[in-house]
């Protein structure tokens, strides 16, 4: 058995455990557009175990169908086997990358994001001069490239680069006056670089709630999408990088205001390192600190709310896969919501389905991403609602696309910004 | 295949339709029966009934083997192409051609998935009944190929009590329209009736017209535990004496109930030898009329507890325990091997206890659960296929309850169909002259073979 097989060999038995019942097909969002069976997880494993069993290679194909997936993990959570089918493909991935290369626009984007000085300035550059090739559309936090870009579909509407960083518009450290906790703020690269807008939001009602937040200037991409890509080494890098950073933060708590970003630190780091035990229990001990913005200020800090204003407006909810089924947090956002005053809550259809974006998948994928969006938008249609609340930038970033496509009104925000709405309508009157 | 085949398909059904890479073969070599794999040839998805009849034609003509598929969530290996040639794709087939709530029929293509086809007819308060475990993934033309009935059949039948009408196109590539939208139609064969069943052997259905029913407008359940296999089969028996037909009445074994507590927690007793999940569904007043009539039965056959559901939050916690039963067995061990062989209803404890000695017999895993109401039982075998010793057990174990429930007078099959899983047992249940017949009909409509061969009637 070559190195390969043999790398695929630690999952023989979780292969084994897939009975073929096809469930996954019911809520794959990919298969629901491709109608191909080695889009669904019960194909990719087929695919893996033919490797095993030395019936296939690790071919080009095999390469391509491991790519063909959003990790929304649904698959997962329907298996009455108990199969985590989304690890089990990315260990696909990673089997591909060791026996293939990584794609060579991976290799060149990720080169670029392992180095941090580089990646910061890149995106800074992006900020300063993104107007030049993008231009912005009226009414929404939203831009469409002038001319054609290479790997972005020029339909597509996205969010521009921040002239300024958030980590560069605030100091390092937020005091507060009677302050009842440290927290250290990962702000992760969507809220640092685009939705800076989110990241102030987030420091404000933590400052309403009497909570210190500092963020270490040192912090780095969370190394999820390189871990998705299935360079399981490189995205070590950034694990090791990041735990050290916040190690050294030394804060009561760890906030991110992302669903992947929170489980990066919460579940990925601890498994990247599951053979290096020193590692592994730094990690852990980072993992149990570490809490998604809206668990936070449900769970741990139990917000104010004796200060909350009216905040007039019917409000969906998407739930971000990452969320709903990477680190299971669906009650909070929307206990947030339902405490602002003035705020009529609406459930879309399939709340958790989601919304397309896959991180790095909508870029190489985008017809697919689109129709699987496209979905979504006619939920959130129905509901009629003024705004979309969502608790990841990706999905913010994707959904709002979709809804400039369709003709929709909508708005798409974190649900924390609505928070920060409801304190500051809190002062005015 | 030759590439000019290849290259004729591409042009009858365009190119994007037809899959040839390993990777995509790979992925049509199997369905959701553990042991059975083979690569196709080429996997041809056709969008028209014209298309289905070209491609047909063409296989004909060159004798190549047709298999065709829905979802593969099939459990008989109805849809593995086990000689190669053609996985004939159906998913394209994927609309709802005609509501006719006058009427209370439906028109719909083969590939649509039965619970998108059922939300479909809700809207006009009505019920298609037939529900196997599969109904959010299997397709309809999957189910009506493969008869299959699930938890309401007791009262509301299985597949073969819908189909009225069918749009066939045959093993040649002529097309025929059997049956209607007519209540009595006994004009001709009843090659509806034929074909409904037929597992994909006999042509292949583009077009369906189903009988629907007025969905019931209340329903209630109930769990009832027995620490007696034989009082609980005696209480199967005396609900229905009793004239009152459940939509579901579902049994699992002692074997089931451990596995399912110790995985779900649901608060079964794990010394009981059987529980009884009872569903009567209707007009309100009915249904509490006879909710009540079911529970005096339990009663005055010695059940143990008896929990009835006041709202749809308990109806879903008694539920919880039947709907565990699969995923706990299956997540016992890698392979599950998921039977239904079924018996008359007054049998079914005689069964029960039959399959678990054979259990002990063999030292296999099997776990039995199932619609005791109308006989269909689902012993599930737990194992692992990669050990080849265990396998040979599982084997002898297979035999011997299909053997045990033909000797009660039942049948190798309630609604998985026999596919290749069940084939050497079919001379046991029909004797050669009835396989014979069988394999007359077979060839009558297919003469060169083509349509899923050798499965249900075997070589021919």
């Amino acid at each position: 058995m070559n190195d390969d097989k043999q790398f695929l060999a630690k999952i023989e038995e979780d292969i084994a455990n897939c009975m073929k019942c096809g469930n996954c097909m019911e809520v794959c969002p990919i298969y629901k557009e491709l109608q191909n069976e080695s889009a669904v997880a019960r194909g990719k494993l087929a695919l893996i175990e033919a490797v095993l069993t030395g019936n296939a290679e690790i071919s080009q194909g095999f390469e391509k169908r491991m790519a063909m997936c959003v990790s929304c993990k649904a698959c997962a959570a329907k298996c009455p086997c108990g199969v985590k089918a989304d690890e089990l493909i990315l260990r696909g991935r990673e089997a591909a990358v060791k026996a293939r290369g990584l794609h060579p626009i991976k290799k060149a984007v990720f080169s670029l994001l392992k180095n941090r000085v580089m990646f910061d300035l890149s995106l800074r550059m992006a900020g300063l001069f993104g107007p030049l090739q993008m231009k912005k559309l009226p009414g929404r936090f939203a831009v469409v490239a002038r001319f054609p870009m290479p790997g972005l579909d020029r339909r597509r509407v996205l969010a521009p680069f921040a002239a300024t960083p958030l980590r560069s518009q605030v100091p390092e450290t937020i005091k507060v006056a009677n302050p009842k906790m440290k927290v250290a703020f990962f702000t992760g690269c969507t809220i640092n670089y685009v939705y800076t807008d989110i990241g102030q939001a987030l420091l404000n009602v933590l400052q309403e709630n009497d909570v210190e937040v500092t963020l270490p200037p040192m912090q780095h991409c969370c190394g999820t999408p390189v871990y998705m890509s299935g360079d399981t080494e490189l995205a070590k890098v950034f694990a090791r990088h990041n735990i050290e950073t916040f190690e050294r933060a030394d804060a009561d708590y760890i906030v991110a205001a992302c669903g992947s970003c929170a489980e990066a630190f919460k579940i990925e780091y601890p498994e990247i390192f599951h053979d290096d035990p020193a590692m592994r229990e730094r990690a852990e001990k980072l993992a149990a600190k570490t809490f998604e913005i809206s668990e936070f200020l449900v769970d741990v800090v139990k917000f104010r709310q004796d200060n909350l204003g009216e905040v007039n407006a019917t409000v969906t909810m998407h739930d971000p896969c990452h969320m709903a089924r990477g680190i299971k947090v669906t009650d909070q956002p929307r206990k947030i919501l339902n405490a602002i005053p003035g705020v009529k809550f609406v459930e879309m259809k399939n709340p958790d389905r989601c919304c397309g974006a896959g991180g790095s998948f909508s870029l190489a994928n985008y017809d697919i991403s689109r129709k699987i969006n496209d979905r979504k938008v006619a939920d959130i249609a129905s509901t009629h609602a003024d705004i979309v609340a969502t608790s990841c930038g990706s999905c913010r970033m994707h959904i709002n696309d979709g809804l400039v496509q369709n003709g929709k009104p909508q708005d798409v925000l974190h649900t924390v910004q609505l928070l920060d709405k409801a304190y500051k309508a809190g002062k005015q009157s | 295949m030759q590439n000019h085949l290849i290259e004729a398909f591409n042009q009858l059904v365009g190119a994007e339709h037809v899959l040839t890479s390993k990777e995509d073969l790979r992925c049509y070599s199997y369905d959701a029966t553990p042991g059975f794999s083979h690569m196709p040839d080429v996997v041809i998805a056709p969008g028209t009934t014209e298309e289905v009849s070209k491609v047909l034609a063409l296989a004909n003509n060159e004798k190549i083997p047709v298999y065709p598929r829905g979802s593969g969530t099939n459990l008989s290996a109805g849809t593995v192409p086990m000689q190669g040639g053609i996985v004939l794709l159906m998913t394209r087939f994927d609309k709802i051609i005609e509501i006719d709530a006058a009427n209370l029929v439906a028109t719909v293509e083969p590939g649509v998935i039965v619970a998108d086809f059922n939300n479909a007819v809700a809207q006009f308060g009505l019920l298609y009944p037939p529900d196997p475990g599969t109904v959010a993934t299997a397709t309809l033309g999957g189910t009506v190929s493969e008869n299959a009935g699930g938890l309401r059949g007791l009262k509301y039948g299985v597949s073969k009590h819908y189909i009225m009408g069918l749009e066939i196109v045959l093993a040649d590539g002529r097309i025929i329209q059997t049956g209607g939208k007519n209540v009595k139609d006994v004009a001709g064969y009843d090659l509806t009736k034929l074909f409904t069943g037929s597992e994909g052997t006999l042509g292949v259905i583009t077009k369906v017209t189903v009988k629907l029913v007025p969905a019931p407008e209340a329903s209630k359940a109930m769990l009832a535990i027995f620490s007696d296999l034989d009082n609980a089969g005696k209480a199967i028996s005396a609900i229905i004496a009793n004239k009152i037909i459940p939509a579901t009445l579902e049994i699992m074994d002692n074997a089931t109930i451990r596995t399912v507590e110790d995985y779900a927690k649901v608060g079964l007793p794990i010394d009981a030898e059987a529980v009884l999940l009872i569903e009567v569904d209707g007009i309100l007043a009915v249904v509490e009329k006879e909710a009540a009539k079911v529970i005096e039965v339990l009663q005055a056959n010695h059940a143990d507890a008896i929990q009835v559901a006041k709202d749809p939050a308990e109806r879903d916690k008694l539920w919880a325990a039947r709907r565990a039963a699969l995923p706990a067995l299956a997540k016992l061990r890698p392979t599950t091997f998921v039977e239904d062989a079924t018996v008359p209803r007054s049998k079914v404890p005689d069964m029960i206890r039959a399959v678990k000695q054979t259990a002990a017999k063999y030292n296999v895993t099997i776990g039995t659960f199932g619609h005791a109401g109308d006989g269909n039982l689902h012993p599930t075998i737990v194992c692992d296929i990669r050990d080849a010793a265990e396998m040979e057990r599982v084997q002898q174990a297979m035999d011997e309850i299909f053997a045990t429930a033909i000797s009660l007078g039942g049948t190798l099959s309630g609604e998985h169909g026999i596919g290749l899983g069940k084939l050497k047992y079919m001379e046991d249940q029909f004797g050669t002259a009835g396989i014979s017949a069988m394999q007359a009909i077979k060839k009558a409509l297919d003469p060169n073979c083509i349509m899923n061969p050798g499965k249900l009637v075997g070589e021919c």
